[in-house]
């Protein structure tokens, strides 16, 4: 074969060559203009409506009761105090035990990793076999799973009770899991599935070609491509779960009340007065995951929210 | 050397027929191209020898077996997509040999075979690559070799080559017809490119919706089309076509264009098909026509003219005196022209 139709070795791929617009178009871009400016003014004025209640937050959660009680919300603690945090974290009642909302951070860690990882990759599983097996009836079965989607939780709740009450597992933690699964499993399947119809199917057929089976060509081929949508899976499914109320309440159990359920219990508590400060801190401290979550991946999890949009 | 026989073969893909009742049979070492316009169901034909789409009913044999129900992988084929189709997490040995590692092949043998292919595709220095770092033209060759170490007796090309730019598209068409002359295996290529199918084919196939119009060499095809289709479909400029009257001596006569052909029996209504090289425009030609357009072509130039109801293309390879307006007089060379039923639009 001739040399010379080889590339050269380190030919550029070709990604690298659209992002630089024009500095021209840039420059005029930035120019402020009143349109702009409404913009920033908007977007600043946002910004601080959501923003304020956090900054009430916490540095109500830095300050004594008595300074709490004196009034001016906004004010910055005199003396910033932790205790607040450490009563919270492994003090405050949550219900009958007064052991903070940790129990309940580490029942929630055991409840979400299972959660994700299961919904995951049976909702791979799930989108891989509809846009490449294409199994007869494939596309009703589609249907179904999304018509799933739009029924209300809490329409499922009490049948969901008596089915796993009759399996023996009410109140458990494969329960909640289990429940968790179901109700993942319509978003996590269209998900993979949209992302694999955007694979080319000439890929799979290569891959039969090569000899691979149904479960080889998902672990070796698929799977190991599907990085990009399993991280917005994993993100969509983590604040699911972790920010999931009612499921916990009902299926977890007293022994594995998920740190949402018992920072509910913390905060509607009625005997005594409220420790606001103590409860902002519990309520920072459960929402911590999720904004961590969000802060580390933000533009996976933007993409994650425009997923559900693209063609079906 | 493996031969591939059709019998009867009907393909129904979401209700509609793709192929109905196709009957073809695949010499030895042939290189046999399918063509036609895109739908005519070339593709769905190459995909049920490849094992990829379930056949209504007929027969698929591979080297004399019954291949019909029979696995990709068990077909002993290589098949080439358009889109090139490779692992994009693994590296270009990894994609070469993973079919390879699915049979099971002993490692050192597999060494052999990946080693092979590169020397022969020059991809030694890029086996460490991901398909992403690789140009359009290298990525293509990665996936010729990913059937090559597959040492397969039939390779299947799926139009591989109109991904690429035209001149990579010729440097590769030429390297594949010599690969094929090194390999000696049976080839079967789809594309709906002419100048592919001319180029390599041993035979063309020419389909139109779903049906097999015309089997035969590229200058067979090309000089004597079976019917008014491929005739049509092959050549460009395209050939034109002249509706008139054959008398019993043989006698073509259109608007403006009167021709003493072969001999062909019955009086009837006909169509007279001329390509460009068939008009030769000259001092004493028997017709006139006037020049409407001149296409320069760098080598050649294409002048068209307009004869009564027809419009000619001719060939002018000198050096072009002709404007738009003239008036030239032409003759057309009658041993090469074909003529068609007006009816069915075969090949009289």
């Amino acid at each position: 074969m001739n040399p010379d139709t080889t590339a050269p070795p380190m030919a550029a791929p070709a990604p690298a060559a659209h992002d630089q617009p024009a500095p021209a178009v840039r420059r005029a871009r930035r120019r402020l203009t009143p349109a702009r400016i409404g913009l920033y003014v908007f977007l600043l004025g946002a910004a601080l409506f959501f923003l304020l209640p956090l900054y009430v937050m916490v540095v109500t959660s830095l300050k004594t009761m008595d300074e709490i009680r004196q009034g001016g919300i906004f004010a910055l603690p005199h003396a910033a105090t932790l205790e607040p945090w450490r009563l919270a974290w492994s003090g405050v009642c949550t219900g009958a035990a007064c052991e903070g909302v940790r129990t309940g951070f580490w029942n929630s860690v055991a409840i979400t990793v299972p959660a994700t990882i299961l919904p995951i990759l049976l909702g791979a599983v799930n989108g891989y076999a509809l846009s490449f097996w294409r199994p007869r009836g494939a596309n009703v079965l589609f249907g179904i799973l999304m018509a799933g989607a739009f029924v209300p939780v809490q329409v499922m709740i009490y049948p969901l009770v008596r089915v796993l009450a009759l399996a023996g597992i009410f109140g458990s933690l494969p329960a909640i899991v289990l429940v968790h699964l179901v109700f993942g499993m319509p978003v996590m399947t269209l998900l993979f599935r949209n992302y694999y119809c955007g694979v080319p199917h000439e890929l799979f057929h290569a891959a039969r070609i090569d000899g691979g089976g149904f479960w080889r060509i998902f672990l070796q081929v698929m799977l190991p491509m599907s990085l990009p949508v399993v991280v917005v899976a994993a993100i969509m499914q983590v604040t699911g779960v972790w920010n999931d109320y009612i499921l916990g309440l009902v299926f977890a159990g007293r022994d594995h009340m998920p740190m949402m359920v018992q920072l509910n219990n913390v905060i509607n508590t009625t005997t005594g007065t409220r420790q606001y400060n103590v409860n902002m801190a519990a309520t920072i401290l459960t929402g911590l995951v999720p904004l961590a979550l969000y802060f580390v991946s933000g533009r996976w999890f933007v993409r994650g929210i425009a997923a559900g949009a693209v063609k079906g | 050397m493996t031969n591939v026989s059709l019998r009867k073969l009907n393909i129904v893909l979401g209700g509609k027929p793709i192929i109905r009742d196709l009957d073809l049979a695949v010499e030895p070492g042939e290189f046999l191209v399918l063509l036609g316009p895109s739908g005519c169901g070339k593709s769905t034909l190459l995909h049920s020898i490849a094992g990829l789409v379930d056949t209504e009913s007929g027969a698929v044999e591979i080297g004399g077996r019954d291949m019909t129900d029979a696995d990709p992988s068990e077909r002993g084929i290589g098949m080439v997509f358009q889109s090139y189709a490779l692992y994009p997490t693994m590296t270009v040995e990894d994609n070469m040999s993973f079919g390879l590692r699915i049979a099971g092949t002993p490692k050192a043998e597999i060494r052999r075979r990946v080693d092979r292919a590169a020397a022969m595709l020059q991809l030694d220095a890029l086996l460490r690559r991901k398909p992403a770092q690789l140009s359009g033209g290298q990525r293509q060759r990665v996936a010729i070799g990913r059937a090559l170490v597959r040492e397969a007796q039939v390779f299947l090309f799926d139009e591989p080559l109109s991904n690429l730019d035209a001149k990579l598209r010729a440097e590769l068409r030429r390297e594949l017809k010599l690969l094929h002359r090194a390999l000696g295996s049976t080839m079967i290529y789809v594309t709906h490119d002419q100048v592919e199918a001319m180029t390599l084919a041993s035979r063309i196939v020419v389909m139109e919706k779903g049906e097999i119009r015309q089997i035969g060499t590229p200058l067979d095809v090309y000089e004597r089309p079976a019917n008014r289709f491929v005739a049509g479909f092959l050549g460009a400029p395209a050939m034109a076509f002249v509706d008139g009257t054959l008398d019993g001596a043989g006698r073509f006569t259109g608007d403006g264009i009167a021709l003493a052909c072969v001999p062909a029996g019955a009086a009837q209504a006909a169509v007279l098909g001329v390509r460009p090289e068939h008009v030769t425009i000259r001092a004493d030609g028997p017709m006139t026509g006037e020049v409407t357009l001149v296409e320069p072509m760098g080598n050649h130039h294409v002048v068209w003219l307009r004869c009564g109801a027809a419009t000619l293309a001719s060939l002018v390879h000198d050096a072009c005196r002709h404007a738009p307006g003239d008036r030239v007089a032409f003759a057309i060379d009658a041993a090469r022209v074909s003529l068609f039923d007006a009816q069915t639009g075969n090949r009289l």
